[in-house]
C-alpha cells in the first residue's frame, strides 16, 4: 500500500469523527458562551454584532454572569447541587465498593451471572426506575407504610431529611435515595472491572509476611483499586451535579438542583441567555472532575496497550 | 477454613443479597402493580389486565413508541459507525495532532450532564436554522443529540475490544497478501463483531430511553415515548406507565439474558477451539 493511500486512510479514519465532534460538540459550547452574553429578543437571541448607522457595534452583556454568581438563589442552587452530588457519590461508594469487592471474590463460575444481574437494571429504562421509586415512596404504598410503621420516618425528620414524619416524597431523602439507586451500577461496574483484575498473589504475599486480612485490605486492595474508585466516583459525581429527571420526579422545594434551574430558565422563562450562563458556570464547576475523568480514561486506554 | 474467612464469606453473601434486593425491589414492584385494579396505583386491590388492554388504544403512547423506535434504530446504526471510526483513530494511531482534544470530546458526553449537552446542541441547531434554513426541529435534531451520546458509548465499547485484539493476526493476514480493506473486513471486523453488536444494543437502549436531550431537541409533533411517559409521571402515579414499564422490562430482560447466554456459550466454544489449536 502506498504512503499516499496510507495517509489518506489515516486522514479519513481520524478526520470523520473529529470533524463531526468539532461541529456537534465543540461548536455548541462556543455558541452557548456567545449566547450567555447576548440579549434575549422576542423569539430568539439578538445578534451580538450589529450594524448601526454605518458602524459595527459589539454589545456583550456580562450582566448575566454577575446575576448568576451573585444572586443568592443561583449561588445556593449550585452549592446544593454539588452537595447532593457529593453525598450521592459517597453513598454509592459505601454501598458499591463492598458490592464490587464481593462480586470479584465470588466463585469464577458465578461472576458472569452476578455481573449480568447488575447490568440488567442498567439496561432497563432510567426513567421507569425513577418512576418506580415514586410509587414506592408515595402515601399508602407498601414501603411507605413500612417506613412510617417502623418509625424510621421520625428518625429521618429528626435528621432534617424530610420536612415532617409521614412525608417521604419530594424530600432530600427521596432525592438522595433515588440518585444513589440510579447511579449505583455506574460505581459498581468500574470498581468490579478493577478489582476482578487484581493479582491475588499480592494478598497471599502479604499474609505470608504476617499481615491480617484487614490490614491487607487497607494497605493493598484499596490503594490498587484507586483507579476504579476515581472512575466510579467521577461517573457518579459529574452527571449528578446536572441531574434533571431524578430531582424533577423525586425532589421537591427543599432540593434545588441546578439542572432543574437551567430547564426552568429555558422552558418556562424562555430566557436563553440566562440558561446559557447557568450552563457555562456549571461547566466551569465540573471542569476539574471532568479533567480528572478524562485523565483516567486516557490512562486506562494507554495501560491496556 | 479460618473463622475470619467464614465471617467474610457470609458477610459478602449478605451484602450482595441486600444489594441485589435494593436494585430489584423497585423494578419488581413496578411490574406487580401493573396488574393492579385500582385507581390508586400503589395500593393493591385486585388482579387485572385492563391497563395492558388500554395500551393498545393509547394513541399518544403508540405514536411516541413508533417515533422512538425509528430514532433508536437510526441512532444505533450511526453511533456504531462513528464510534468504530473514533475507536480505530484512538487505538491505531497513537500520535496525531489534537489527540488530547479528540479523546476529550469523545469521552465527555459519557459524563456531561444532559441538560448542558441538550441546551448547547439546540442553540447551535437554532443558529444553523437561522443561517441555513434547516434543520427543522424534530426527528432529525433528536437523532443528532442521541448520536452524540451514542457515539461516546460505542467508542468506549469498541475501543476496549480493539485493545485486546492480537495485532499478529492482522499482520499475518497482510503477510499473506491481503489488502488493508480485506484485512479489515475479513479479519478485524469479525473479531470485533461482538462488540459492535453490544454497542448497537446499548446505544439503541439509551436512545429509546432518553428524556432530557429529546425534550430540548424535539419539535412540534415529535414526541418520543419517554417524553410521553415523563409528562404523565410528572403529574403523578399512572397505571398506564406501569403497564408500559412492565413490557419494556420484560423485553430488555429477555434480551439481556439471551445475549449473556449466547456470549458465554461463544466464549466457551472459543476457549475449546483455542485449547485444541494449542494442542495440535
Amino acid at each position: 500500500m502506498s504512503t499516499a493511500q496510507r495517509k489518506a486512510g489515516k486522514l479519513a479514519v481520524i478526520g470523520v469523527p473529529y470533524v463531526w465532534l468539532l461541529i456537534f460538540f465543540l461548536l455548541p459550547f462556543l455558541i452557548i458562551v456567545k449566547i450567555s452574553v447576548s440579549e434575549m429578543g422576542a423569539v430568539s437571541v439578538n445578534d451580538l454584532v450589529t450594524y448601526k448607522d454605518g458602524v459595527l457595534a459589539l454589545s456583550p452583556r456580562l450582566g448575566n454572569y454577575a446575576t448568576v454568581v451573585q444572586d443568592d438563589l443561583y449561588f445556593n442552587t449550585y452549592l446544593s447541587s454539588l452537595k447532593y452530588a457529593a453525598v450521592t457519590t459517597v453513598l454509592c461508594l459505601a454501598i458499591g465498593y463492598p458490592f464490587a469487592y464481593f462480586m470479584a471474590r465470588a466463585r469464577a463460575t458465578v461472576q458472569p451471572a452476578l455481573l449480568m444481574l447488575v447490568m440488567l437494571p442498567f439496561w432497563t429504562s432510567f426513567l421507569l426506575r425513577v418512576y418506580a421509586w415514586k410509587g414506592l415512596l408515595t402515601e399508602h404504598g407498601w414501603l411507605f407504610d413500612l417506613i412510617t410503621a417502623s418509625g424510621l420516618d421520625r428518625l429521618l425528620a429528626a435528621a432534617n431529611l424530610i420536612p415532617a414524619p409521614g412525608q417521604l416524597m419530594n424530600t432530600p431523602f427521596s432525592l438522595v435515595l433515588g440518585m444513589t439507586y440510579m447511579y449505583l451500577p455506574f460505581m459498581i461496574l468500574p470498581l468490579y472491572s478493577n478489582l476482578s483484575k487484581m493479582d491475588l498473589r499480592l494478598l497471599e504475599a502479604a499474609s505470608d509476611l504476617g499481615a491480617t486480612a484487614w490490614v491487607a485490605f487497607w494497605k493493598i486492595t484499596v490503594p490498587l483499586s484507586k483507579a476504579g474508585i476515581i472512575a466510579g466516583s467521577m461517573l457518579v459525581f459529574i452527571p449528578c451535579v446536572g441531574e434533571f429527571v431524578v430531582p424533577e420526579l423525586l425532589g421537591g422545594p427543599q432540593t434545588q438542583m441546578i439542572g432543574r434551574t437551567l430547564w426552568d430558565e429555558f422552558f418556562s422563562n424562555n430566557d436563553w441567555p440566562i440558561a446559557s450562563t447557568v450552563a457555562v458556570v456549571m461547566i466551569l464547576l465540573i471542569i476539574v472532575p471532568l479533567a480528572l475523568f478524562n485523565k483516567y480514561q486516557a490512562e486506562a486506554t494507554e495501560s491496556r496497550s | 477454613m479460618s473463622r475470619a474467612a467464614v465471617v467474610n464469606r457470609w458477610f459478602g453473601r449478605g451484602w450482595l443479597s441486600l444489594g441485589y434486593l435494593f436494585l430489584y425491589l423497585p423494578i419488581v414492584t413496578l411490574v406487580l402493580f401493573s396488574f393492579n385494579d385500582s385507581p390508586v396505583p400503589n395500593v393493591w386491590r385486585s388482579f387485572t389486565l385492563k391497563w395492558y388492554a388500554a395500551l393498545a388504544s393509547d394513541g399518544e403512547m403508540l405514536a411516541g413508541l413508533w417515533l422512538s423506535l425509528k430514532i433508536a434504530v437510526l441512532t444505533a446504526c450511526t453511533s456504531v459507525v462513528l464510534g468504530t471510526f473514533a475507536a480505530f483513530a484512538l487505538v491505531k494511531y497513537k500520535r496525531f495532532s489534537g489527540r488530547t482534544l479528540f479523546s476529550g470530546m469523545v469521552s465527555a458526553p459519557l459524563v456531561m450532564p444532559e441538560v448542558i449537552v441538550g441546551l448547547s446542541l439546540l442553540l447551535m441547531l437554532v443558529s444553523m436554522q437561522h443561517w441555513l434554513g434547516f434543520p427543522e426541529r424534530g426527528l432529525l435534531t433528536i437523532w443528532l443529540g442521541h448520536l452524540l451520546l451514542g457515539m461516546a458509548y460505542a467508542t468506549v465499547i469498541v475501543q476496549a475490544r480493539l485493545h485486546d485484539l492480537n495485532p499478529q493476526l492482522e499482520e499475518a493476514a497482510m503477510d499473506l497478501g491481503a489488502r488493508p480493506w480485506q484485512v479489515f473486513t475479513l479479519v478485524t471486523l469479525p473479531m470485533i463483531g461482538q462488540s459492535l453488536l453490544s454497542a448497537w444494543l446499548l446505544t439503541f437502549t439509551l436512545s429509546l430511553d432518553d428524556v432530557v436531550l429529546s425534550q430540548f431537541l424535539s419539535g412540534p409533533g415529535a414526541t418520543t415515548m419517554p417524553l410521553v411517559i415523563f409528562s404523565r409521571a410528572r403529574l403523578g402515579l399512572n397505571p398506564s406507565v406501569n403497564a408500559v414499564a412492565t413490557l419494556i422490562i420484560l423485553l430488555v430482560s429477555i434480551g439481556v439474558i439471551v445475549a449473556s447466554y449466547l456470549i458465554a456459550r461463544r466464549e466457551r466454544i472459543r476457549a475449546i477451539d483455542m485449547a485444541a489449536a494449542a494442542r495440535a
